[in-house]
């Protein structure tokens, strides 16, 4: 019977990452995929005649450019779009705008506030420092701070180097950016309501805290450290929908000889002296893999497709612990013409960025106190984008594909499990929340899929339809992701490893940890990583 | 369930919004530049659309030294500081002693962060007693808000209300005089007047950045236009001319001055812990008054002196031959990499090869011999590499007494 070199449970970007690596360092690699098509969270779905939903993730800029490079994706069809910025709508008519133009960024923020406008610079810059701190680390394995492994000493001491290469000052905002809230980092720079609540998104984005809540400040950091092209922070439309990422990682990945089973959902992964030896399909089919890797998260992995009895306690309390909440949900519309904003000017660039309906600290903050008391948010925070704009391929011509990512939605509805019932009133929340501001809306709607944390469970396998597979909070951070000691994508059973976003650098489509992972397994074969490139320099 | 958007309609703010569409905006002389522009050759000044050059950038260069060449600086950063602690909040801000400015004075200064770092350097202007305008290439607002608490002064900033041309050149005041501003003769270095224009008033200064005879006027946008057809029917027989940044640029470094973000990086935009300086890094010590008391940056600068923890100064070189050493590597005994030229050109006054250049101390401190530049210089897609010697020299790299000159020469 065919034992593969390596079996991968799951087909999402990093699953395929990692199988891409693996298959072109010369390993015979099986990815299994549950779904009928490959993507995970990074997905194109025609759910109605003529519309491409990304009806998961739907923004790109994180996903790291060595591994475009290695892995050839241009060439099988990647392209992203940046796009010119986005606005904040607020309750008075107008709406704040971000532009790409640094002086028109500027010139806008000074229709709200001249000191705040002025202040953006220096909030740049201290942001940027931080980002050429963390960004190096993003494609290292975290070094475990209690081995005395020549490497993880080694790493220890490049970390501790970076550190002390910064000046106290910068030291200072380092532990501080890892620690405070994004509310109380905000008012070190801006005194205006709208531009804080502008800002303060990013802190909040997939996490099932709130703006005022300690630790949110890093999550803005996350997603500052991405590019498109080169573009350094900019955001942009993968062309063809987010499933135009994993559709190139699965060309590159079958042209390098790799091998990819859809519809084939893994029971649990057999284990068999310690060791992991394959898995068994629902169906209980069993495949032979001398190694197994999961881009699944650490829950699901560890809680569903790995019998108890294999782990260690303190291992299993800490996966049972780790947070991964779920605190958001996805509305997908397909428009039957462009919605009108009266407040936006008809040529302004906005109608092709992010847009935002939350303008104020407290009303995001109102927000997550819905959340934490299990209701999902009756006045919610949405990150809306039309990237049919920018892209044409993703509806018929004239016609709008429109991706709202809705925060917060609770895993559970007042203790009990989400109902359609209750989908159907969240989808309101988010369908009269735009409507208030594009008058007409409703009469635009011609198809709608409404993604609650159970659909996004269900369907994606994300535990409770958390974003990040695990929040990016500190304690879930570089050598504590996902669980102390099991940082560096090996698990506590020989042969079965982790890629997925629930470990080092995390979520967000970044790819790294499905790179990183395929470098261990790669330096545990003692097999050359040569078609690995290195990260790319910050000078 | 939702809040509801006011239909109202919405505030004064509605009316700044179509900025959008136009990314590089001109200033209020714009109409007058555009119609001298015959090259379009344009860069961003800090958010507008400014001149390179507007017919050839040689000539530009021999208006200033020989004519008298006009210059648009409204892009330039401008406060208004007013109120009964105006200079103690100055004095605090920034390096030198504002209670010696009288009014009617203008000083070049420069103001640091907590940790001595230069934030900018720019120049104040004390128009009463308790009025100042600051003239920055940054923007400061957070900064001096901050720093004004407490003190009974306001801070506007009012870049796009004010106006600004520059007048440089041997023949700059016979141009005032026929252009009828009178009294300008008793301008003396330094000095500020106001006189009257169009209804209005225009703020002249015997100030500029070229180290040769000149002015700054300052007047309301809405009379920009009105002024500039003054000057220009004034300066008819005088040979003025509109220049761009590429002839002043050359001025500057002749005259031996500083361009923030050319020649040092200022401390709100480092990235890089090791980019930022301290006054007495980039030859700024001099403006440092340690006898006045407090001000941002003081502890940091005075412990940097007593521990000795300077390690950059800002040089002038002159270096041999008269190939431009723009951005060259500054090397001791040919070998040990000490520096970077930070501008350099052939000078056209001295008749020499110029440069102000950052180098490590004791470089350029207390060793100045055996000091070289490298020299690339691409000719027809191929590096020609030199290696020249360079020598310290004081700046500035020429001195011209019609500069100072009472009254001033009627050229």
């Amino acid at each position: 019977m065919k034992s593969w070199d390596a079996i991968v449970i799951g087909g999402g970007h990093n699953g395929l990452v990692n199988a891409c690596y693996l298959q072109r360092a010369g390993l015979d690699v099986l990815v299994v995929e549950k779904n009928g098509w490959v993507g995970g969270a990074a997905t194109s779905r025609e759910l109605t005649p003529g519309f491409l939903y990304s009806n998961c993730s739907y923004v790109c800029s994180l996903f790291r450019p060595e591994i475009m490079r290695d892995l050839e994706l241009p060439r099988f069809g990647l392209q992203v779009i940046s796009y010119e910025g986005g606005a904040v709508f607020t309750r008075d008519g107008d709406y704040l705008a971000n532009y790409r133009d640094h002086d028109a960024h500027r010139r806008e923020f000074a229709r709200f506030s001249r000191r705040d406008a002025e202040a953006y610079d220096r909030y740049a810059r201290d942001v940027t420092r931080q980002c050429r701190f963390i960004q190096p680390l993003l494609m290292r394995t975290a070094p475990d701070p209690t081995s005395f492994r020549p490497r993880d000493l080694g790493e220890l001491l490049y970390l501790g180097k970076k550190f002390a290469g910064l000046s106290a000052e910068e030291m200072a905002l380092t532990l501080r950016f890892w620690t405070m809230s994004i509310s109380d980092f905000l008012d070190e720079y801006f005194e205006t309501d709208v531009i804080k609540a502008n800002f303060a998104l990013s802190g909040i984005i997939g996490t099932a805290l709130g703006p005022m809540s300690p630790g949110t400040a890093y999550v803005l950091l996350h997603h500052y450290m991405g590019e498109v092209d080169g573009s350094v922070g900019a955001w942009g439309y993968a062309r063809g929908g987010m499933g135009a990422v994993t559709k190139a990682l699965a060309a590159s990945f079958q042209a390098s000889g790799g091998t990819i089973r859809t519809g084939a959902e893994v029971d649990h992964v057999t284990i068999r002296r310690g060791k992991a030896r394959g898995v068994v399909l629902a169906g209980g089919e069993e495949i032979h893999g001398k190694l197994v890797v999961s881009n699944a998260d650490v829950k699901r992995t560890f809680l569903k497709l790995v019998e108890e009895k294999e782990l260690p306690d303190i291992f299993l309390r800490r996966v049972r612990n780790f947070r991964i909440r779920g605190s958001s949900g996805k509305v997908n519309i397909a428009l039957d013409s462009l919605p009108e904003f009266p407040a936006l000017p008809k040529d302004s660039p906005v109608y092709r960025g992010d847009m935002h309906f939350t303008d104020s600290m407290e009303r995001m903050e109102r927000a997550y106190d819905d959340w934490k008391a299990a209701r999902w948010s009756a006045d919610p925070f949405l990150d809306m984008v039309i990237p049919t704009t920018l892209d044409p391929t993703m509806a018929p011509s004239g016609k709008h594909f429109m991706s709202c990512f809705v925060q917060y939605a609770p895993p559970k509805v007042n203790g009990g499990d989400w109902t359609d019932a209750d989908r159907d009133g969240f989808a309101e929340s988010v369908i009269a929340q735009i409507s208030d501001y594009s008058p007409g809306f409703r009469d635009r709607i011609v198809h709608m899929e409404v993604r609650t944390p159970r659909e996004i469970e269900a369907e994606v396998g994300l535990t409770e339809g958390n974003i990040f597979q695990g929040e990016l909070t500190f304690d879930q951070l570089l050598f504590n992701r996902p669980v102390p000691g099991y940082a560096q994508y090996r698990s506590p059973v020989a042969g079965l490893y982790m890629c997925g976003s629930s470990t080092h650098p995390g979520g967000g489509v970044m790819g790294a940890p499905g790179r990183n992972a395929a470098a261990e397994i790669l330096s545990d074969l003692a097999k050359p990583t040569k078609h690995m490139s290195p990260a790319h320099d910050v000078i | 369930m939702n809040q509801q958007p006011a239909i109202a309609p919405s505030s004064s703010r509605a009316a700044a919004q179509s900025h959008f569409r136009t990314l590089r905006p001109g200033t209020p002389f714009q109409p007058r530049i555009d119609a001298l522009a015959r090259t379009n050759d344009w860069y961003n000044w800090a958010g507008y659309r400014a001149p390179h050059s507007l017919w050839d950038e040689e000539l530009e260069y021999f208006a200033i030294r020989s004519q008298a060449a006009l210059f648009d600086i409204s892009p330039m950063t401008k406060y208004r500081v007013e109120g009964p602690d105006a200079e103690a909040f100055l004095n605090r801000v920034t390096l030198r002693d504002v209670t010696k400015l009288r009014p009617g004075r203008v000083h070049y200064t420069a103001w640091c962060d907590d940790g001595g770092f230069v934030l900018d350097d720019g120049t104040l202007f004390r128009l009463s007693p308790t009025r100042f305008r600051l003239c920055s290439q940054e923007r400061h607002l957070p900064w001096l808000l901050d720093s004004a608490i407490g003190l009974d002064v306001a801070v506007e900033e009012e870049t796009e209300a004010v106006a600004g041309l520059a007048l440089q050149g041997p023949t700059a005041f016979a141009v005032l005089r026929d252009a009828r501003f009178a009294g300008v003769e008793r301008l003396r270095l330094f000095d500020i007047a106001e006189f009257p224009h169009d209804g209005d008033t225009v703020i002249i200064s015997r100030t500029g950045f070229t180290g040769d005879l000149g002015y700054e006027l300052f007047v309301p946008a809405e009379h920009a236009l009105s002024l500039w057809d003054r000057l220009m029917l004034g300066g008819e027989l005088r040979g003025i001319r509109a220049i761009g940044y590429t002839a002043l640029n050359r001025a500057r470094l002749e005259a031996g001055l500083i361009v923030a973000n050319a020649d040092f990086t200022t401390s709100g935009h480092a990235v890089r812990p090791n980019r930022l300086r301290m006054p007495d890094e980039i030859g700024l010590g001099f403006m440092i008054d340690l006898e006045k008391g407090h001000f941002n940056g003081r502890r940091a600068i005075v412990s940097a002196r007593a521990k000795k923890r300077l390690r950059h100064v800002l040089v002038g070189l002159e270096i041999e031959g008269n190939i431009p050493a723009e951005h060259a590597m500054v090397y001791y005994r040919k070998s040990q990499e000490v520096g970077l030229v930070s501008a350099a050109m052939w000078s056209p006054m001295a008749k020499r090869n110029i440069a102000i250049a950052s180098l490590a101390r004791p470089f350029g401190d207390t060793i100045v011999d055996d000091l070289w530049v490298e020299i690339y210089a691409m000719r027809e897609l191929q590096y020609q590499k030199l290696m020249k010697r360079a020598k310290v020299v004081p700046r500035p790299f020429i001195k011209l007494d019609r500069r100072t000159a009472n009254p001033p020469a009627d050229f």
